[in-house]
């Protein structure tokens, strides 16, 4: 008796924190759309200071992170294929993997790490020191000011490193295949576009905005939702990471699954 | 429309600025605030005593529109901010001011970017027209030429004179003030007192201090209001509150201990006593 209570009270639990949420996230999506037809158009300068953040920080230790998981896949894909002699096989194997599942995944991953964890620390702090109050009583939205801009931010900034993800991905496949699998680069390349529809790649995008929107929705919530005390700071952004990486993966299963049924592929 | 008709006490010269009625607020199951009532007139500096706990600070971040009441009214320029929405009460606090206990200025700006916020946030103003304002605000709390300064680069009294600086940004009608003193040396905190009456007597603004230093209160207010465990105990004049011969009032101003902790033997006891709530006993914490 006392399980089943429990289970569903972590249940509804779970469901009003994905209100709480879509609330947030509604509210953003809001000001940014709605707001400047009001007068109050949302500040794009913050929101190409995220986008840098966000985006352009993220480049070098993605290329590097997307090239070995390329790698990784090339080999693991490799010990089975070589079994049947094929080996050419590699370059779709991790192209596919990259673009439908890895790329979107591990991008979010590390922009969880960065920037999901760097939301709620800011808003956190901010919470902490009064500067979200103040703002209040400055009839200052802290959604509109502070909120919004970093939503428009992750949901540009997502897709464009899961392009660079994917495509960081591929090369590191290419280097097993041109090492090992008697590809030159050339033919590699092509065979990696041949096995590619624009669906595959498609398909990840809508991911990676999909995760853009849960890892600042978690974030932004985290850091706000803080309460007195600094060491709360602390606990906000381990929850928000934690937190995120869960989301991520159940939106994650969500998309797959709805593509699958709806791409009969 | 019943409404309409309670905003009568409107903006006139002999209304009360503040109006307070029968204010109640819950933090969750908890009363914090047990119906308080109270007037501030225009012009006049009020200051709200309390010991921590009082329930002073919850007061305060009420009449900012921080807490919602659980019951009462709270008349500020001739609205009650607690039926207001939210676009409602942005209107009106874009005409009040309030400087925090940690001046909670943004760390991310330099003070005049802080400054300039609720302008470039409210105001058509031309860049060239805010910069003009934004000196002027800081020359009046005297931190000419620290525009270009971040947060973390100033004093803590700089740092609680450019929030001041920030609350009056939009010339506000009432100035509310956190504990203005608090973390300050007694020369700072004296220099942030003397600001204070500086803005009363040059602006006629309305000014409401929360704080329990009673220097700094009997400097600065013309009445005070002291509050205890979330209800009003006293309000007067200087001279009234220290005339007074209420016990309350008597132990506030003379700063005399609580009892169960006035004498030293006491205090011991009620350290070293093992049935404490929340001290647990080594026998229990073994078992």
């Amino acid at each position: 008796m006392e399980l089943t209570s429990q289970v569903g009270g972590t249940v509804t639990g779970g469901l009003a924190y994905v209100g709480e949420l879509a609330a947030l996230g509604g509210r953003a999506v809001y000001v940014t759309l709605v707001g400047p037809f009001r007068g109050r158009p949302i500040r794009l300068q913050r929101a190409i200071a995220q986008a840098m953040a966000v985006g352009v920080g993220a480049l070098p230790i993605l290329s590097l992170i997307t090239f070995f998981i390329g790698l990784i896949l090339a080999l693991q894909s490799a010990y089975e294929l070589r079994k049947f002699g094929a080996l050419s096989y590699v370059a779709g194997a991790v192209a596919l993997s990259m673009t439908r599942e890895l790329g979107p995944l591990i991008t979010a991953i590390l922009v969880i790490g960065r920037s999901g964890s760097a939301f709620a620390a800011e808003l956190g702090t901010m919470r902490v020191t009064e500067e979200i109050d103040a703002m209040e009583t400055m009839a200052i939205d802290p959604v509109h000011f502070l909120v919004a801009p970093k939503f428009l931010a992750m949901i540009i900034m997502m897709p464009c490193l899961t392009i660079w993800a994917n495509a960081m991905g591929i090369v590191g496949g290419g280097l097993f295949g041109v090492a090992q699998a008697d590809f030159t680069w050339p033919r590699y390349l092509q065979a990696s576009m041949d096995a590619l529809y624009m669906r595959d790649i498609v398909t990840g995008l809508i991911k990676s905005v999909m995760f853009g929107i849960t890892i600042t929705a978690v974030g932004c919530h985290e850091g706000l939702a803080t309460t007195a005390g600094p060491e709360q700071v602390g606990r906000s952004t381990t929850r928000a990471v934690v937190i995120s990486i869960f989301l991520v993966i159940a939106v994650d299963l969500v998309f797959t699954a709805l593509f699958f049924f709806l791409g009969g592929s | 429309m019943a409404l309409v008709e309670q905003t009568t006490p409107d903006t006139t010269q002999n209304e009360p600025m503040i109006s307070v009625r029968d204010l109640r607020v819950n933090y969750g199951e908890r009363e914090i605030l047990h119906g308080i009532s109270f007037d501030v007139q225009r012009g006049e500096t009020i200051a709200i005593l309390g010991g921590s706990g009082s329930g002073k600070s919850t007061l305060l971040r009420t009449m900012v529109g921080l807490e919602r009441p659980t019951s009462g009214q709270i008349w500020l320029r001739g609205k009650n901010i607690a039926v207001l929405s939210r676009s409602e009460m942005d209107e009106v606090r874009k005409k009040i001011g309030m400087s925090f206990q940690g001046s909670a200025l943004f760390g991310s700006m330099t003070v005049g970017e802080n400054v300039a916020l609720p302008l470039r946030e409210h105001t058509q103003l031309e860049d060239s027209t805010i910069e003009i304002i934004l000196r002027l605000k800081l020359d009046q709390v005297g931190l000419a030429g620290f525009e270009y300064y971040m947060p973390s680069e100033l004093s803590g009294g700089m740092k609680k004179r450019a929030a001041v600086a920030r609350a009056l940004a939009m010339d506000p009608e009432i100035l509310f003030f956190d504990e203005p003193s608090a973390g300050l040396d007694p020369i700072i905190a004296a220099g942030i007192d003397h600001l204070i009456l500086q803005l009363k007597k040059a602006f006629r603004m309305t000014i409401m201090v929360v704080t329990h230093e009673l220097a700094s209160a009997f400097l600065i207010a013309d009445r005070m209001v002291l509050i205890d465990k979330g209800n009003i105990v006293a309000i007067g004049t200087k001279e009234e509150m220290q005339a007074s011969r209420q016990p309350r009032v008597r132990q506030f101003l003379d700063r005399v201990a609580e009892p169960e902790v006035e004498q030293e033997m006491d205090y011991l006891q009620m350290l070293t006593a093992s049935d404490r709530p929340g001290r647990r006993s080594p026998d229990r914490k073994r078992g």
